[in-house]
């Protein structure tokens, strides 16, 4: 066995002939990563298509009730995050640490700020009766076809939330890594990695949004 | 050159086997809950098909065995189908015919061993607390509203679909970037194709039946109604959704046995497969065409008749590759030096047994002739021919072709032929009984049947028997091999193929000398290349 190839980031894996072999087999595993993800949000996004095909009226009342002020909020907050995460890549690369730091720290403030906003939007449905399925209590609007637009807005945000949430998690990991110096303006691919997944749970809110909010 | 111990004794104790990165040993693990998953729902089958003995109500309750269907396909499918080829073979063999001396990433690698156990655990845990009586289908609304526990069986299955997630994507990723230097596309072997191609499939429709299932869980649970016909919703979506993956998924189970069988057939007739080309882009022609055919489960179900022919025409533009498939294996027989060794045996097994569950695939994607089939013993039959006949024997065809280069054993060669000759012919008389069956009107998933039925039962489970013994023998003599096996030689078979360029068993990182891809993993009409040398034991 020849020596290992020492790297910034500990020795190089034995399957690997060069660094940037590895960084681009990390690119690709992450992009299809990515491409699975986006079916998951597809099978709901296909029944959302098919309930409003047979009940566009009432997807239409229902949307109404959304509320709009948080929804566009929260549009304006994740593009803006997904800036900052950018830039902090960009601040890696001109390796400014501090800079990269404070750019992450800031995609993870927008991104907690998003997911407190979408607590303080559900609790105002719930106290309205706008829940799903058997719970749902509106007394403005009928159940029927209405309940599955409700429903549907918790599953698709709901699991949107759980990826911000999940997301905001390897930010921090990885805003932590970046003060400990582990990013190099050559070798930072952590950090890409990071920036392109954030970059989808952006893309899936960019649906979401005239989805669920712009179509009254 | 300085020698190196082989991947089984290159570290010791437990924790250098559950922690290990090596995908030889990954493999090896996979192995063995593969195996038990097998047994596991093997009993269960061997039970059923004992109630199915009489018709009357003996040996288990009506729930009870609706409890057990279901556990014998959750099990089956999700535990050991869709991983037994792609998590075993696959992760043994595929780095090794890249010349990469480990997959691309062998963390997630590890990580999706334990993720399979704990979806596997959770299942499992589900049906001894309650146990889902819903059949592995879990069609709502019944699923949705069963007082049984279907939201941890359901979770499993989602758990266990992560899994077979990240084994795709490391699948994808290795053959992408960590081909060996000089390797190109047209030079892997065809197994590569196969289990590429299953890889796909793997990343693009596991996460819809991760979803599907996934809401049947939180819809049991919470009852949020969104396929429940009184909230407004259409339990028709579920089964579209369910499809739109387990239909592919049948390609997840059948399109890596494909591989074996390409790997197995050049090796026994010494001869280069009939048209790489043939076999390699059908693989990924099933891939494509196979999302594109999951409205046949549906035709009873209410869709249109226009939607039903697209979905009968696209079903059997998939005989069309498979046929190819087929054409080019006995293309390559013709005029081979063949050798009837154990895996070739099954090959001869698999060949009979998919052209049959094949044909019968384009019967019932007939629509006519479906109405008639659907929810019959016909239907189970079929894709037993398919699920069995072609992965079953392809896996046990597998386990004998790389057991040498596994273990560094031989396996006693007169038992597997033996054994062979016993798994094909109880598998015979397991289920043409249930064509006959299903054609004359028995349902699936009945606990009772009238009379007339009775001795076309009693033939199916004696079938059922006589396999399950041919797979306990095949069990025992490949566990005693293990310890009292002939040493295994670097390539038994006088193979190509660049896997078997190693020593057996190989060194932690695969090879000891790199081998040369200018030297073909089909080269017949050339002398082998020089034995691989043999390493420190």
């Amino acid at each position: 066995m020849t020596a290992a190839v020492e790297t910034a980031a500990g020795p190089l894996p034995v399957q690997y002939d060069s660094l940037e072999r590895q960084h681009a087999t990390a690119r690709l595993g992450m992009w299809v990563f990515l491409g699975s993800e986006s079916l998951l949000f597809a099978g709901l996004l296909a029944l959302y298509a098919a309930y409003r095909f047979v009940y566009p009226a009432e997807f239409h009342a229902a949307s109404a009730h959304a509320n709009l002020v948080i929804g566009t909020a929260n549009t304006y907050i994740l593009l803006t995050s997904s800036l900052t995460v950018a830039l902090a890549i960009h601040a890696t690369r001109r390796g400014h640490r501090r800079r990269t730091v404070a750019l992450l720290v800031a995609t993870i403030a927008l991104g907690l700020a998003f997911d407190v906003l979408k607590v303080i939007e559900y609790a105002g449905h719930l106290r309205e009766g706008l829940a799903p399925g058997d719970y749902y209590a509106f007394a403005d609007l009928p159940a029927r076809g209405v309940v599955l637009y409700v429903t549907l807005y918790y599953l698709l945000t709901g699991l949107h939330a759980l990826h911000v949430t999940g997301g905001v998690g390897a930010l921090i990991w990885l805003a932590v890594r970046a003060q400990r110096g582990a990013f190099t303006p050559h070798s930072h691919v952590a950090l890409e990695l990071g920036g392109l997944y954030w970059h989808l749970v952006d893309l899936v809110w960019i649906f979401l949004w005239p989805l669920l909010y712009l179509i009254r | 050159m300085r020698t190196e111990p082989d991947y089984l004794r290159a570290g010791r104790g437990i924790r250098s086997w559950l922690l290990t990165r090596d995908h030889k040993r990954i493999a090896l693990m996979f192995l063995v809950a593969v195996t038990l998953a097998l047994t596991l729902g093997g009993a269960f089958a061997m039970i059923l098909r004992t109630k199915l003995l009489y018709s009357g109500p003996w040996l288990i309750e009506p729930l009870t065995y609706n409890r057990l269907f279901t556990l014998h396909g959750v099990v089956m499918v999700f535990m050991f189908m869709i991983p037994a080829i792609p998590a075993v073979f696959g992760n043994f063999a595929l780095p090794m015919m890249l010349g990469a001396k480990d997959l691309a990433f062998p963390r997630i690698n590890l990580a999706s061993f334990y993720v399979y156990l704990a979806g596997a655990a959770l299942a499992l845990w589900g049906m001894i607390h309650g146990g889902a009586d819903t059949g592995w289908t879990f069609y709502a609304p019944y699923s949705t509203t069963t007082p049984t526990d279907v939201a941890p069986v359901a979770l499993g299955v989602f758990v266990l679909g992560v899994s077979s997630i990240m084994t795709g994507l490391n699948f994808i990723a290795t053959t992408h970037m960590l081909r060996r230097r000089g390797l190109r596309w047209h030079d892997m072997p065809i197994f590569v194709w196969a289990i590429y191609a299953t890889s796909i499939i793997q990343v693009i429709a596991t996460p819809v039946l991760g979803l599907a299932v996934g809401l049947v869980a939180i819809d049991h649970a919470l009852h949020m109604g969104i396929f429940d016909p009184a909230l407004g919703g259409d339990p028709v979506l579920f089964e579209h959704l369910f499809w739109f993956y387990s239909h592919p998924a049948v390609y997840i189970m059948i399109l890596p046995a494909m591989g074996v069988i390409a790997e197995v057939v050049p090796t026994f007739a010494k001869k280069h497969p009939f048209s790489y080309k043939a076999l390699a882009y059908s693989s990924l022609g099933i891939a494509f065409v196979g999302f594109l055919t999951w409205g046949h489960h549906l035709f009873v179900a209410g869709i249109s008749q226009f939607d039903a022919a697209i979905f009968g025409v696209m079903s059997m533009f998939v005989a069309i590759f498979s046929a190819i498939k087929v054409f080019t294996w006995i293309g390559t027989l013709y005029r081979g030096s063949i050798t009837f060794n154990t895996p070739m045996l099954y090959f001869f097994a698999f060949v009979y047994l998919f052209a049959f569950g094949g044909m019968t695939g384009i019967a019932v994607a007939t629509t006519s002739l479906d109405v008639h089939w659907h929810d019959t013993y016909f239907v189970i039959a079929h894709f037993h021919f398919i699920m069995i006949g072609g992965t079953l024997t392809a896996f046990l065809a597998a386990l004998h072709y790389w057991f040498p280069k596994m273990f560094g054993r031989m396996y006693p060669e007169r038992w597997g032929l033996v054994s062979a000759a016993l798994v094909f012919a109880g598998f015979n008389l397991t289920f043409v009984p249930q064509f006959l069956l299903g054609n004359a009107g028995m349902p699936r998933r009945y606990y009772a049947y009238p009379d007339r039925f009775h001795v076309l039962n009693v033939m199916s489970t004696l079938g059922a028997y006589l396999l399950g013994a041919a797979l306990i023998l095949t069990l025992v003599y490949l566990l005693a091999s293990l310890r009292w096996g002939k040493p295994a030689p670097a390539n038994p078979w006088g193979s190509r193929g660049f896997e078997w360029r190693s020593p057996s068993p190989p060194p932690a990182h695969n090879f000891v000398v790199p081998f040369d891809p200018a030297h073909g993993c089909y080269a017949y009409d050339r002398p082998p290349p020089d034995e691989a040398p043999a390493v420190e034991t």
